[in-house]
């Protein structure tokens, strides 16, 4: 069997299934998931991908791979990429069949006290022994126009591409997490707004408001439900 | 295992260390663990040779684990820890069987990440897992839970039936989640527990939460009898862990749950004003033991057997037939039962207006392979007659059935939902 049927897909069946190798390995770095894109690859290694495009990612590694939930909109992906491929990387762009579109994006101070995100131009370099944290209120994958809400608890299959033709294909978990808002300005903030793109992520600031009450609660419902 | 300093996802170098975690696991959380603190206290003394040494001089309690994973889930037989929170949580009415697996997956991974001595995914403070302090975290399923994930409850799975004595509050009573964290340390408990609740609250509501205290590390020798707010050692009887005895009163050895048990959580209010009034005579009468070393009246030390046949020059038994002691092992009533006791101290201002000097009792916990065997007849008894009631007062009430541990890539409660 295959690690790669451990995606969202496959949920439930997933759940039969502990993990079949290396198991320390894999609770410590993906103990909800597990990461190969090779079908044909029954040695899943936990937390190193095999290769998706012919080109070796042995040795390219996202530790602790999570995603903010999120009802709709947008969100952002985290986990610590790490190269011991034994040559530079450039990380160019990444992909995921639960979003329409995702973006590299940076975080920088506006040198007002505020932050600001951006799409990173041209990716992340990832040197040989380095690695390239994402993190909440860092640089991080930008997840917009979501297929569907994602709920703690689910498992988002992320491709991560290379310059090279490098490929990573990895499980995330999805985290209810209060941070990483996109549009956090703290309180008296002379800072111009945290923009990451403009207009098109109103929706994401609009689900706060979304009581719908459908699914489980998602991390922007929270202010409704802490007053029940 | 890392470094305080390294945990911060953001500093490099943080990956090799994890992957040295991956080789030494546990072993390496002692030494890693305190060589931040060493380096923070300044240390003088310590030598910089070895972070190890230094680590076990300084912090002795900081750094030692409790495997999460095993056949058993760990906080039931291992050691009681000298701080706990219980929680219980109630599912939201949206969550049905899909969402209680899912959030048994979170709370599995965290659980497993902060008894080593790592962060949870996505913590916000891994400053405050670097010290796992022996935590563990145990989790049990009320009836609400089971009837969620659509798997039958085990027949026992019920509230008690109401007590003469008791004056249930329904703000400590039921729920459909049961969490138990505790460690050596309540800073590390506070945020095992918040790290917990962060990952459960878009599936649940929090019901009761209790904390609760015992002897802190190093203060008293390993595996001594717990002395409660009354002064007396409480639980003398148990059945000793790692024993054979043990296993048979706790563990369930059949069906779903084998390997796994039931836990009952009482609250129980402890009138210490009262208790003032009582004095030693009276006090050891109550239970039939001596305040002291927790002898039985009869004579001897605490491990030594009662002779409930004992009797004074007046003719009446030593041990009372009103006694504690004596009314739970059924004596008078040709019965006895056993369970595992492993309560924690509770304490708290009081109520303004109440005219008390404090809000103190016993957060009582209990396991036993079959409560309406084994708890019920000894609570049945109790509630009959046992003289100690008129200084204590049940009122929380809650039974969970805990499953059994599970494996790693395994989430609690698997073998039993599936």
């Amino acid at each position: 069997m295959s690690q790669h049927s451990l995606s969202q897909h496959s949920f439930l069946p997933s759940l039969a299934r502990p993990t079949r190798r290396a198991a320390l390995a894999a609770a410590l770095l993906l103990p909800l998931a597990a990461c190969s894109s090779d079908p044909s690859d029954g040695s899943g290694t936990g937390g190193t991908a095999s290769d998706g495009s012919g080109t070796s990612a042995e040795g390219l590694t996202l530790v602790d791979p999570w995603v903010k939930a999120a009802e709709e909109g947008m969100t952002s992906a985290f986990g610590t990429l790490t190269n011991d491929t034994g040559r530079d990387l450039q990380l160019l762009a990444a992909s995921t069949p639960s979003a329409g579109m995702v973006e590299l994006h940076e975080t920088t101070g506006d040198g007002s006290g505020g932050m600001s995100m951006q799409e990173k131009e041209g990716g992340f370099p990832v040197p040989d022994g380095g690695e390239l944290v994402l993190e909440p209120g860092g640089d991080h994958l930008m997840l917009m126009d979501l297929a569907a809400p994602l709920r703690p608890g689910d498992e988002v299959e992320l491709t991560l591409q290379c310059e090279d033709g490098t490929e990573l294909v990895v499980t995330a978990t999805v985290k209810d997490f209060a941070g990483a808002q996109e549009h956090y300005e703290p309180e008296g903030s002379a800072g111009s707004g945290a923009s990451d793109g403009g207009g098109e992520h109103d929706g994401h600031d609009a689900d706060a408001h979304d009581a719908d009450g459908h699914g489980d609660h998602g991390a922007d419902e929270h202010g409704e439900d802490g007053a029940e | 295992m890392t470094s305080p300093a390294d945990r911060t996802p953001a500093r490099p170098g943080r990956r090799h260390l994890l992957r040295a975690g991956t080789l030494g696991a546990g072993a390496l959380g002692v030494g890693a663990a305190g060589v931040g603190l060493g380096r923070s206290l300044g240390a003088p003394s310590a030598p910089a040779d070895s972070a190890e040494e230094a680590s076990t001089h300084w912090a002795p309690y900081g750094g030692p684990t409790v495997p999460f994973h095993g056949v058993h889930q760990a906080g039931i037989e291992t050691p009681a820890p000298a701080s706990a929170t219980l929680l219980a949580l109630d599912l939201r009415e949206d969550v049905d069987r899909d969402g209680v697996l899912r959030m048994l997956r979170l709370l599995t991974d965290d659980a497993a990440r902060l008894t080593r001595g790592e962060p949870a995914l996505a913590d916000t403070e891994p400053e405050l897992s670097s010290e796992p302090a022996s935590l563990t975290i145990t989790a049990g399923f009320g009836p609400g839970l089971m009837s969620r994930a659509e798997r039958p409850a085990p027949d026992w799975l019920a509230p008690l039936p109401a007590f003469g004595i008791d004056e249930l509050e329904e703000q400590w009573s039921g729920g459909d989640l049961l969490l138990q964290v505790a460690a050596d340390d309540p800073l590390t408990v506070s945020h095992a527990a918040r790290m917990l609740l962060k990952d459960a609250r878009a599936f649940t509501t929090p019901r009761w939460g209790q904390t609760g205290f015992r002897r802190s590390p190093g203060v008293v020798r390993p595996g001594s009898t717990l002395r409660n707010l009354f002064g007396q050692l409480d639980g003398t009887a148990n059945p000793a862990p790692g024993s054979e005895h043990f296993a048979k009163v706790v563990w369930i050895e059949d069906g779903p749950f084998a390997g796994g048990t039931s836990m009952v959580v009482r609250r129980i209010r402890m009138d210490l004003d009262g208790w003032d009034e009582a004095d030693r005579g009276a006090r050891d009468a109550a239970t039939g033991t001596r305040q002291d070393d927790g002898a039985p009246l009869s004579g001897g030390d605490e491990s030594t057997p009662p002779d409930f046949e004992k009797v004074s020059a007046n003719g009446f038994p030593v041990i009372g037939e009103f006694s504690h002691m004596r009314r739970a092992r059924g004596v008078d009533d040709g019965e006895h039962q056993e369970i595992y006791r492993r309560p924690y101290n509770y304490e708290h201002a009081p109520a303004p207006g109440s005219g008390l000097l404090s809000e103190a009792g016993q957060v009582f916990v209990s396991f036993q392979a079959d409560p309406l065997t084994q708890f019920l007849p000894i609570q049945r008894r109790l509630d009959e007659l046992d003289l100690l009631n008129q200084w204590t007062t049940p009122i929380g009430s809650a039974v969970f059935a805990i499953p059994p541990g599970c494996a790693e890539g395994e989430f609690l409660g698997q073998s039993v939902l599936e």
